[in-house]
C-alpha cells in the first residue's frame, strides 16, 4: 500500500460530524425533489426527557407505603376554577387530541372504549367530533382549533369540556395538515372541504388574535355552555412561562402544555425537529408560571409530549403536573410500528406493507400517507379493518392499566398515598442538562445549574 | 305574553343567555329585547331556538355567536366576530361590524347594513353574508363554502386561499388574494345575488356585481410553486 492508498483508506473511514449520513441523505433528497419532507409522529432527536430524572424512594428519612396493599389515590379533578361541572377522572392519564381523519373511526372508538373503562378522558382533534367517539367516550374533550373544521354548537353542548388549541408541540406556530390521501368523502364532509385536496389548516384562529381577545373568546364558550364545562387552553411549548401566565389571565380552567416530542399526523420534519422546547423544560416553566401567580392547584396543568411510561407519569406529577396526555404512546399500544396485525382472528405479517412505504416496523412515521400497515392512521376502509375496536380497546386498556400500576407503585415507594402528593423534592436529575431544564438538583448533590 | 325585555344595565349577561338557552321556548317567549347593551360581549351566544332577539344599541364581541334557528337584530354596531360559527337563522347588524364578521359560519344569513372591518367571512363554511357597505382586507380568507355579497368595495387580498365559497362584489377590489380570480357571472350567479339582496333588503341590480372564486391552483401540493403565493 503506497502513501496515497493509505491516506484514502483513512479518509474513507472518517465520517464527517457536520455532514453525516443523515444530513447527506437530507441534502440528496432536497436536491432530487425540491420539497421538504412531511411525516408523522414526533421529534426523533435525543432531547433531555423524563428518563434523565430519578425518583428518590423512601428509606430511613422517608416512610414508604406497602406497594401491593396500601391504598394510593389516583382520582384527578380538572377544571375546578370556574366550571360548575369539573371533569372527574379515575386516573391522571388522559388521551391526547387526535383527529378523526388522522385516525380511523375504529381507532377513535377504541380510544373511547378504553378510556371509559378506565375512567379517563379522550379528546377530539382537528375535524370535529364523530358519533363513534361521543358514544364510546364517557368523558370527551372537544377541541376548538384555528380551522374550526366541523366545529358546531351542538357538539359544544354534547362535550364534557372544551379545549381551545393555540398550538401543538410538534409544530408551535403552524397549522394542521392532512394530505389528500386521507380526505375521504366522510372526512371531507365533516370538514366542509373538497374530497382529496391537500388540507393545510390555518395557524391562527379566525375570530381572535391575542390574549386580550382570548379572554372574551373563553367567556363566549362559557356563556354558550352556561358556565358548566371546563375550558382548557392548549399551547405548544416555546415561551411556556409567559404563555401559561397569559392563558391563566385569559380565564382558562385547565392548561395543556405540549412539549416538542409531541406527535403529529403530518408536519414538516424541519418543524418537528427544530421548533419548540423539550417537555421537561416546558413543564418546569409552566409550573413556575402557576406558582408565580399563586394559581397552582386552582388552574390544573396537563403535560404532554413524550410521556410513555408509568415512571414518566410519576415524574411529571412530581414536577407539578396534575395529569398527563398521551398520543404517540397510545398509538404504539394499538400496534403502531408492530410487524403484524390481526384480521378476522388471524395474525398477518405487515412487513410487506411497511416495505411498500419504504420503511420497516419500528421505523415507520408514514401516518401522512394514509397507508398505515396496521390500520391505525388511515381512512382506507380495508386497512382500517386491521384494527377493530374490540382489540384496540383491549390493548389500550392494558397499556393504561400498566401505566397506572407503575405510577402507584412508584408513588407508594415515595411514601405517597395519593399520586398527586408526589413533589419536586422526590426527584433528582441524572444529567446537567436535565437538572438545568427541570431545575432539579443533580443526583447526589444539591446543585441546580444556574442557581 | 310572548315578549320580554332584559336590561343589561340591571341584569347580568349570564341571566339573559341562560334564559335564551333554557327558558325562552318553554315559557313561549318569541321576542326578547335587550336594553342598554352598551357594547357588552357575547350577547345571545348559543341561541338555539326560533326566538327573535333585538339588541337596542351596540354589541361587543361575538354577538349571536354559534346561532341556530334564531333571529338577532343589532340596532347599532357589532364588535369582533358577530355571528361567528352561525349554523342557521339570521343576524342583522343595522350599523357597522368590526373584524371577522361571520367567521366560520356554517349556515344562516348575516346582513350588515354598513361596512365591516378586516377578515369578514374568514373561514366561511356555508353561511351567506351580505354587506351593504365595504369590507376590509383579507375578507373571505380560506372561505370553504357559502356566499358573500359585498355592495361596496373590498380591501386587499380578497378571497385569499378560497375553497368553494363564492364572493360577489359590486364596487372596487383593491387586490385579490392568492388563488382568487374574477370569473364571469352566470345566470345562476345573477339569480343568487338577486335572492340574497332581496333577503337582506337591498335593491341593487345583480348585474352590477362581479364574481370572485377560487382558481383551485392551491388545492394540491405543488413543489414548483415554491410557495410564492
Amino acid at each position: 500500500m503506497n502513501d496515497n492508498e493509505h491516506l484514502l483508506k483513512h479518509i474513507a473511514k472518517e465520517p464527517s460530524a457536520g455532514y453525516d449520513r443523515k444530513i447527506m441523505d437530507y441534502i440528496h433528497n432536497a436536491a432530487t425533489h425540491g420539497l421538504y419532507e412531511i411525516r408523522g409522529m414526533g421529534a426523533k432527536r435525543a432531547v433531555p426527557n423524563f428518563d434523565d430524572l430519578v425518583l428518590l424512594g423512601a428509606s430511613l428519612s422517608r416512610y414508604p407505603l406497602e406497594g401491593y396493599r396500601e391504598k394510593c389515590v389516583t382520582k384527578t379533578v380538572l377544571g375546578t376554577r370556574f366550571a360548575s361541572k369539573p371533569i372527574e377522572l379515575e386516573i391522571p392519564i388522559t388521551i391526547a387530541g387526535m383527529s378523526f381523519g388522522a385516525l380511523s373511526a375504529n381507532v377513535k372508538e377504541s380510544l373511547g372504549r378504553a378510556a371509559t373503562e378506565l375512567g379517563t378522558s379522550t379528546t377530539t382533534g382537528d375535524g370535529g367530533m364523530t358519533a363513534e367517539e361521543r358514544q364510546s367516550s364517557k368523558t370527551l374533550v372537544y377541541q376548538c382549533l384555528p380551522s374550526r373544521y366541523g366545529f358546531n354548537p351542538d357538539d359544544v353542548r354534547r362535550a364534557d369540556a372544551i379545549e381551545i388549541v393555540i398550538g401543538q408541540g410538534a409544530k408551535p406556530g403552524g397549522g394542521g395538515m392532512l394530505l389528500g390521501q386521507k380526505i375521504s368523502p366522510r372526512v371531507a364532509k365533516m370538514r366542509t372541504l373538497p374530497e382529496g385536496i391537500d388540507q393545510r389548516s390555518a395557524c391562527r384562529h379566525p375570530d381572535w388574535t391575542g390574549p386580550d381577545d382570548l379572554v372574551i373568546k373563553i367567556q363566549e364558550l362559557r356563556e354558550m355552555t352556561d358556565w358548566e364545562k371546563p375550558i382548557y387552553v392548549k399551547v405548544g411549548a416555546t415561551r411556556t412561562f409567559h404563555d401559561v401566565k397569559l392563558a391563566v389571565h385569559a380565564g382558562a380552567d385547565v392548561i395543556v402544555v405540549d412539549g416538542m416530542q409531541g406527535g403529529t399526523a403530518a408536519t414538516q420534519t424541519c418543524f418537528i425537529e427544530h421548533v419548540g422546547i423539550p417537555t421537561l423544560a416546558a413543564l418546569r416553566q409552566a409550573v413556575d408560571a402557576l406558582e408565580d401567580l399563586d394559581m397552582k392547584g386552582k388552574v390544573q396543568l396537563i403535560i404532554s409530549g413524550g410521556v410513555r411510561t408509568g415512571a414518566d407519569v410519576a415524574k411529571a406529577l412530581a414536577m407539578g403536573a396534575d395529569a398527563v396526555a398521551i398520543g404517540q404512546g397510545v398509538l404504539y399500544a394499538l400496534g403502531c410500528n408492530h410487524d403484524a396485525y390481526t384480521l378476522d382472528g388471524a395474525v398477518h405479517s405487515a412487513c410487506d406493507d411497511y416495505a411498500n412505504l419504504g420503511t420497516a416496523a419500528g421505523f415507520c412515521h408514514h401516518c401522512h400517507t394514509g397507508r398505515c400497515p396496521v390500520g391505525i392512521t388511515t381512512q382506507d376502509e380495508q386497512l382500517a379493518q386491521r384494527l377493530m375496536p374490540d382489540l384496540g380497546a383491549k390493548r389500550l386498556k392494558n397499556y393504561l392499566k400498566t401505566l397506572n400500576m407503575e405510577l402507584t407503585t412508584l408513588a407508594r415507594a415515595c411514601g405517597k398515598q395519593n399520586v398527586h402528593h408526589l413533589e419536586r423534592e422526590d426527584l433528582a436529575a441524572m444529567t446537567i442538562e436535565a437538572a438545568a431544564m427541570a431545575r432539579l438538583p443533580l443526583a447526589g448533590t444539591d446543585w441546580v445549574p444556574g442557581f | 305574553m310572548d315578549s320580554l325585555s332584559f336590561d343589561l344595565a340591571a341584569t347580568p349577561l349570564r341571566d339573559l343567555n341562560r334564559f335564551l338557552h333554557k327558558e325562552a321556548v318553554t315559557q313561549g317567549i318569541r321576542h326578547v329585547t335587550v336594553l342598554h347593551p352598551d357594547g357588552a360581549h357575547n350577547i345571545a351566544v348559543g341561541l338555539d331556538a326560533p326566538v327573535a332577539v333585538e339588541i337596542a344599541g351596540h354589541a361587543g364581541y361575538y354577538a349571536a355567536g354559534m346561532l341556530k334557528h334564531g333571529e338577532v337584530t343589532i340596532q347599532g354596531n357589532a364588535g369582533t366576530g358577530v355571528a361567528e360559527n352561525m349554523m342557521s337563522g339570521k343576524v342583522h347588524v343595522k350599523g357597522f361590524a368590526s373584524v371577522s364578521a361571520g367567521a366560520s359560519a356554517h349556515g344562516g344569513l348575516l346582513v350588515v347594513d354598513g361596512d365591516t372591518s378586516l377578515r369578514c367571512g374568514i373561514s366561511l363554511k356555508g353561511g351567506d353574508i351580505v354587506v351593504g357597505g365595504s369590507v376590509g382586507s383579507f375578507s373571505g380568507f380560506m372561505a370553504q363554502a357559502g356566499r358573500m355579497v359585498i355592495c361596496g368595495n373590498a380591501g386587499d387580498a380578497l378571497g385569499d386561499s378560497l375553497y368553494e365559497a363564492v364572493i360577489y362584489v359590486r364596487g372596487n377590489i383593491k387586490s385579490l388574494g392568492a388563488d382568487a380570480r374574477i370569473e364571469d357571472m352566470a345566470e345562476s350567479d345573477y339569480q343568487a345575488v338577486g335572492e340574497l339582496l332581496a333577503a337582506a333588503g337591498f335593491s341593487y341590480d345583480p348585474h352590477e356585481f362581479k364574481r370572485v372564486a377560487s382558481a383551485k391552483s392551491l388545492y394540491h401540493w405543488n413543489a414548483d410553486a415554491n410557495q410564492e403565493y
